[in-house]
């Protein structure tokens, strides 16, 4: 085998599964998921802010997973379960309870940021219900005397961390959406809007 | 970005054959780096050859009581692994102080391993870099180098690896394991690297077609008691200005063992065995833990932009050790749960 490297632009194949829709394309391997999205498939949902992983604004959900969708290269996700801020909201229109609470608490200015933040926050629930650690509860099950008994104090025991979701204070989702930034600065809330859809999903399953 | 062809191999000796074979391969891992070097144009390899789909994403009790890390594993699912929090939280507490919620779900074990340095030159292709061009210069000496090395850089290079995770793997002590065109081998972590020395393009021991498949942490039972503490810039997702990894073992007041590695301050994982020898039976107090770590900074050689990183090494040693040699006291008056000495 010798050198690959070709001056042609290498093509695949590709099978994307956005939204529950499955779309065959013939992409540039340099494509990125990002660019799929929006310039083949037309979601312009989510954004293209850096293009270097570093602000967010791409966040797309894969396989249930939040990710920089900037960051992947498209014939890397086929057959992945790629979920955009298109696909959040019920067919009937009804939005997801994140954007509904980003609604309600006014969590933007102008908006450009908003999808990543939305999706990123959604991956952030389901890390939470999965009972995923972040730097802060970590910090403070490292050090529960020096920090009070926050919510991550019941994790603070080995044998039992890991058991039960993670419960999200405005400190835990500061850190756990700092992927997301905003150049607005409408962090505030952001975060007010994300523990209010937190505390929507909790009731929801505690009925 | 140059075009690429991509592959998905079959399985890892596959993966190894191909890249071993083919000039302008290399493995793609969860491409936080290489995705972002290639739109850069540091990085244009001719073909990527995808390992994420390899069964490479198992985190498994090892023979000998330890714990083995498939190279696959995401860096989210690692700091989730609940034998990861419990015996070593140094680990997860490094991981969970790397990056962003996103990037940690994409980023892999081996890949973290050997993401490239963040140096502004060496990301600009515009600059001069030693690293990325030998023999082009390196104009950080005397530009931006406030984060640069102070341990372990030489004339040509003193770009400092990114990792938080590596530096957690260095005090701990993890093993390699690598599959390359030859025998499967396993090397220390500290084998892994290399000095900048003249060759700052050479960062590790592997060879082209060498594929990081695991990496192994040893039984090592006071890591219960240990903690990663990382000073940055911003109070998230920054890379370090310095970091430390720690894990102490006290009896009768006295360290009877410990292991201490260094972040942001050297080209590699910066394993401060130095500091270890210094503390060794000694009393574990402050005194003992700031000696100890300025015995290890003795070697430092900053640069006018970094040599705040010597006091601030020096103290950020000083006060991880000493709450680690605190908290194995019972705590007083306090309603956390016991944790006695493990």
């Amino acid at each position: 085998m010798g050198l690959v490297r070709t001056t042609e632009p290498a093509t695949s194949v590709v099978r994307l599964q956005v939204n529950g829709e499955t779309h065959v394309l013939t992409l540039d391997n340099r494509t990125t998921l990002l660019d799929a999205l929006r310039e083949t498939i037309g979601l312009t949902g989510s954004k293209k802010g850096c293009d270097h992983g570093q602000c967010g604004a791409c966040t797309v959900l894969v396989d249930g997973r939040r990710a920089n969708s900037c960051l992947l290269f498209a014939v890397a996700v086929q057959d992945a379960d790629i979920t955009t801020v298109e696909g959040l909201a019920e067919p009937d229109g009804t939005l997801h309870p994140l954007q509904q609470a980003f609604v309600e608490r006014d969590a933007l200015q102008c908006g450009y940021c908003t999808p990543g933040q939305i999706c990123s926050a959604a991956g952030v629930l389901a890390e939470a219900a999965a009972g995923w650690p972040s730097a802060v509860s970590a910090a403070r099950d490292a050090d529960p005397a020096a920090k009070g008994a926050g919510p991550a104090a019941r994790e603070a025991d080995p044998a039992t961390q890991g058991i039960g979701p993670a419960i999200l204070d405005a400190a835990e989702v500061r850190e756990r959406m700092s992927g997301n930034l905003c150049r607005c600065g409408a962090y505030v809330n952001i975060v007010a809007a994300i523990l209010d859809a937190a505390a929507a999903t909790t009731d929801e399953e505690t009925g | 970005m140059q075009p690429f062809q991509y592959q998905q191999p079959a399985d890892a000796a596959g993966a190894v054959a191909t890249v071993a074979a083919t000039d302008g391969a290399v493995f793609l891992g969860g491409g936080t780096n290489l995705v972002d070097l290639m739109k850069l144009g540091v990085e244009a390899p001719g073909l990527l050859v995808d390992i994420t789909r390899l069964p490479m994403d198992r985190i498994e009790p090892a023979p000998d009581g330890g714990l083995r890390i498939g190279a696959g594993v995401r860096n989210s699912d690692l700091a989730a692994d609940p034998r990861v929090r419990g015996e070593y939280p140094v680990l997860a507490q490094a991981l969970l102080a790397g990056a962003s919620g996103q990037l940690r779900n994409m980023a892999t074990v081996g890949g973290n391993l050997l993401q490239r340095t963040r140096c502004l030159y060496f990301q600009d292709v515009t600059k001069p870099c030693n690293k990325r061009q030998p023999g082009s210069g390196c104009p950080a000496r005397t530009g931006e180098h406030r984060n640069l090395a102070i341990l372990g850089g030489s004339g040509s290079c003193i770009a400092t690896h990114p990792s938080d995770m590596a530096v957690a793997l260095a005090a701990l002590g993890a093993v390699v394991h690598v599959q390359g065109p030859g025998r499967p081998r396993a090397l220390d972590l500290a084998e892994l690297y290399r000095l900048p020395g003249d060759e700052p393009d050479r960062e590790t021991t592997l060879s082209r077609g060498d594929l990081i498949t695991a990496v192994e942490l040893p039984p090592l039972r006071f890591a219960r008691r240990s903690a990663y503490r990382k000073v940055r810039d911003r109070a998230s997702y920054a890379f370090a200005v310095a970091s430390v990894a720690a894990a102490i073992d006290v009896e009768d007041g006295l360290v009877r063992d410990v292991r201490l590695a260094l972040g942001a301050v050297a080209p590699v994982p910066w394993r401060a065995r130095r500091a270890e020898q210094a503390m060794l039976g000694r009393p574990a107090t402050a005194e003992t833990f700031r000696s100890a770590a300025d015995a290890e900074l003795a070697a430092a050689a900053p640069l006018r932009g970094n040599v705040f990183k010597v006091p601030l090494v020096s103290n950020v040693v000083t006060a991880v050790l000493s709450q680690l040699a605190g908290s194995t006291q019972p705590p007083e008056a306090s309603a956390a749960p016991a944790r006695g000495p493990m």
